[in-house]
């Protein structure tokens, strides 16, 4: 019983990882149709930053927390600048902005390598949050990993927040006319450019909170962004492009199915099945799971 | 919803399908004749007061975490080299390629070093997967690759000298430790590829001669580093061990993994066989405590050649920096090449590897001696258990050094393998 416990809760974790790395992009990709290649880098961004600050303060938990906040601007605006300089000449070619952004992601990797060297670094994580909570007691505990709570809260936090400024605030508003009817939008006064700019910050930032939920997970690398990246389209492409909720439900569904299949098979075995799994999904709904309506974005 | 908006919503899907498409075609790309296209050996360029020799180490990547260590071992050995008169008159300049954790980019590096900057012998290599991979390419060229780290043996290529353990100096006796103290389920873990794979075979081939049953086996890709369900499923096993061969930085997320699922090295140690002191820096001392080691050098194994060589590397490379097996091999390696070439007065790969045999060196794991049959070294095994302070504190010696077995032709119960 313990068992399945524990694999749901992994599940979960693995989900609100996904979720976290993918939430930026059901912004910048899903409504605004651009392909992000660098958003991955992005995330490797809010990584060494979580990095760099840790190295500059001395407490691992206080630098941790300054580190979201930070991260979110330095990949922002990281964003912004993309946005800025390349990506606004190309809205009306979303295929060229997966190439451009490809030179771009491999630009940053190479500036990593040169700022912060080849070899992976390693954050320390905050004393509260390498423990567990044990759930069940007894000779066979059931506790979960600290750490994953923290991502699992974050990624709760993170979509709570962006949908609730995409459905509640004037920006928000103005984000939902640009992709339902750009000239519309401009016509009605509305600035375009500076709309998908401000988007292209909060999805862009996103993915630096997400770089800074992965160094509790593993080793921060001027290539982790690579491996990173098509996990976050998949989520994308099969919750159905413009739809926070099908980003949302899918990222748990991989993570259940990933935590299952890898229970009863092989990491790798698991990992091929889930690929095969979302080919025979798009398959029969090629839109994704949830089928744009223009009129409910969120 | 528009059609012109459907139609570019499928255009960006079948966009996307088809950048992956390249992206994994790219990634297995056109790197497949590393070895070249010529048969004739590749002539080491000796003419000038120079010898270049090649450091192979993966500079980057998953492996970056262990394998820089080992670069700057061999760097310092050559300082030193250089700093009492060279080799047979000539300095030893090195020239460090990164292998990047990526074996094709080894083969290639490989094949640079000994074709176009005419090395007189490379050292370096960690993963087998990385060996296996330019193996051919030293053979096909005829030129020297030293390899300093402990590995799964059932290899001898006469193009390289194992200067690291292989099974019967390490994964054996790290078995014999955990049958002595009574652990008799145990439970597999590694990354998925050549090493630990063909490693746990042996382990399962000793495991049913001696009484012990293997309760689980789990691979994860090279570099992964999502070890929850893995941890859950050793968990529930009830393993009395469990025996480790994961490589690089899935060991940091792996402990911190084992750790949160609130297994500990008194309810279930675990024995590493790819984790030293560096490695211990970087996951942290305070998830590995109490945990076990089987290698055949510690920073803390006592003698005067190990003093001289921590301290030396501490003062070329900082005081925090800690010294390791591989690193040790790697230095030992540099030092045995120097001996044979010597021996040999010649640096002709073929002169060299007629005058190995025997060749002795007081290596800071104590006297190792080169065995010319197999071209591995005679080692002593240690069984070390890793301290709050980062260091490993030896708990057990094979006493004397153990003469090399890579085909375990001195175990019945091994005689299915290979």
């Amino acid at each position: 019983m313990t068992v399945i416990l524990g694999q749901t809760f992994t599940g979960i974790s693995i989900g609100a990882v996904l979720l976290l790395i993918a939430l930026g992009l059901s912004l910048t990709f899903g409504q605004m149709n651009v392909i992000n290649m660098a958003h991955g880098e992005f995330i490797m961004a809010g990584a060494y930053t979580t990095y760099v600050l840790q190295k500059s303060i001395s407490g691992a938990g206080i630098s941790l927390l300054v580190a979201l906040p930070v991260a979110f601007l330095v990949s922002g605006a990281l964003g912004a600048l993309l946005e800025w300089l390349l990506i606004r000449r190309l809205y009306l070619r979303p295929l060229d902005t997966l190439l451009v952004t490809w030179g771009v992601s491999l630009m940053l990797q190479q500036l990593a390598r040169d700022i912060f060297g080849a070899p992976n670094v390693q954050t320390r994580a905050p004393d509260w949050l390498t423990g567990n909570i044990t759930v069940i007691g007894g000779d066979d505990p059931l506790t979960f990993a600290n750490s994953r709570l923290f991502i699992l809260a974050l990624a709760i936090a993170a979509v709570v927040a962006l949908s609730l400024t995409l459905r509640l605030t004037p920006l928000g508003r103005r984000i939902r006319a640009v992709v339902q009817n750009r000239d519309l939008a401009e016509v009605s006064g509305i600035s375009t450019s500076r709309v998908d700019r401000t988007a292209f910050f909060i999805g862009s930032g996103l993915a630096g909170v997400a770089g800074v939920a992965l160094t509790l997970v593993g080793p921060i690398g001027p290539t982790m962004g690579t491996n990173i990246i098509i996990d976050a389209f998949l989520v994308i492409v099969v919750g159905g492009i413009g739809q926070l909720k099908g980003s949302v439900i899918v990222a748990f569904v991989l993570g259940a199915l990933q935590s299952v299949l890898e229970y009863s098979t092989t990491v790798s075995v698991a990992k091929v099945l889930v690929l095969v799994a979302i080919v025979a999904f798009l398959q029969w709904r090629p839109q994704g799971l949830y089928t744009l309506r223009t009129r409910s974005l969120v | 919803m528009s059609t012109v908006s459907l139609v570019l919503r499928r255009r960006l899907i079948a966009g996307g399908a088809a950048l992956a498409a390249v992206v994994a075609l790219s990634a297995c790309g056109a790197k497949t004749d590393a070895a070249g296209s010529s048969d004739e050996a590749a002539k080491a360029d000796v003419s000038g007061d120079t010898v270049k020799v090649g450091l192979l180490n993966s500079l980057s990547g998953t492996m970056a975490i262990s394998e820089v260590t080992v670069r700057d071992s061999l760097k310092l050995a050559i300082d030193e080299i250089n700093a009492s008169g060279g080799v047979l008159g000539k300095k030893v300049q090195p020239i460090s390629e990164d292998g990047a954790s990526d074996w094709p980019t080894f083969a290639e590096k490989a094949q640079k070093l000994i074709r176009e900057d005419r090395v007189a012998a490379t050292f370096g290599c960690w993963t087998s997967a990385s060996r296996k991979a330019v193996k051919p390419v030293f053979e096909k060229n005829k030129s020297l690759l030293f390899y300093p780290v402990q590995y799964e043996g059932l290899e001898e290529s006469p193009y390289i000298f194992y200067t690291g353990a292989t099974t019967n100096q390490q994964i054996v006796p790290a078995l014999d430790y955990l049958k002595s103290k009574g652990l008799k389920k145990i439970y597999l873990v590694g990354s998925d590829y050549v090493f630990p794979r063909t490693a746990n075979k042996e382990i399962s081939a000793y495991a049913k001669a001696n009484g012990m049953t293997i309760l689980g086996e789990d691979y994860a890709p090279l570099g992964s580093t999502e070890f929850s369900t893995i941890a859950n499923k050793v968990k529930a096993s009830k393993a009395d061990a469990v025996f480790n061969t994961l490589n690089g930085d899935s060991n940091v997320a792996f402990f911190k993994e084992y750790k949160s699922a609130g297994l500990t090295a008194k309810s279930m140690p675990v024995v590493s066989v790819s984790i030293a002191e560096e490695e211990v820096k970087s996951i942290g001392a305070q998830y590995l405590a109490g945990q076990l080691t089987a290698w055949n050098y510690y920073q803390t194994t006592p003698g005067a050649a190990n003093t001289e060589f921590v301290k030396a590397y501490k003062a070329k490379y900082g005081q925090d920096k800690p010294t390791s097996d591989p690193m040790e091999a790697a230095y030992t390696s540099v030092y045995l090449w120097k001996a044979m070439v010597e021996k040999a007065k010649s640096f002709d790969p073929e002169k060299v590897k007629a005058a190995s045999d025997g060749i002795t060196f007081d290596a800071p794991e104590g006297k190792v001696t080169v065995d010319g049959a197999s071209q591995h070294i005679y080692k002593t095994a240690r069984i070390g258990e890793i301290g709050t302070d980062g260091l490993i504190k030896e708990v057990w010696n094979s006493g004397k050094p153990i003469k090399p077995d890579p085909y375990l032709k001195g175990y019945s119960w091994a005689s299915g393998l290979s």
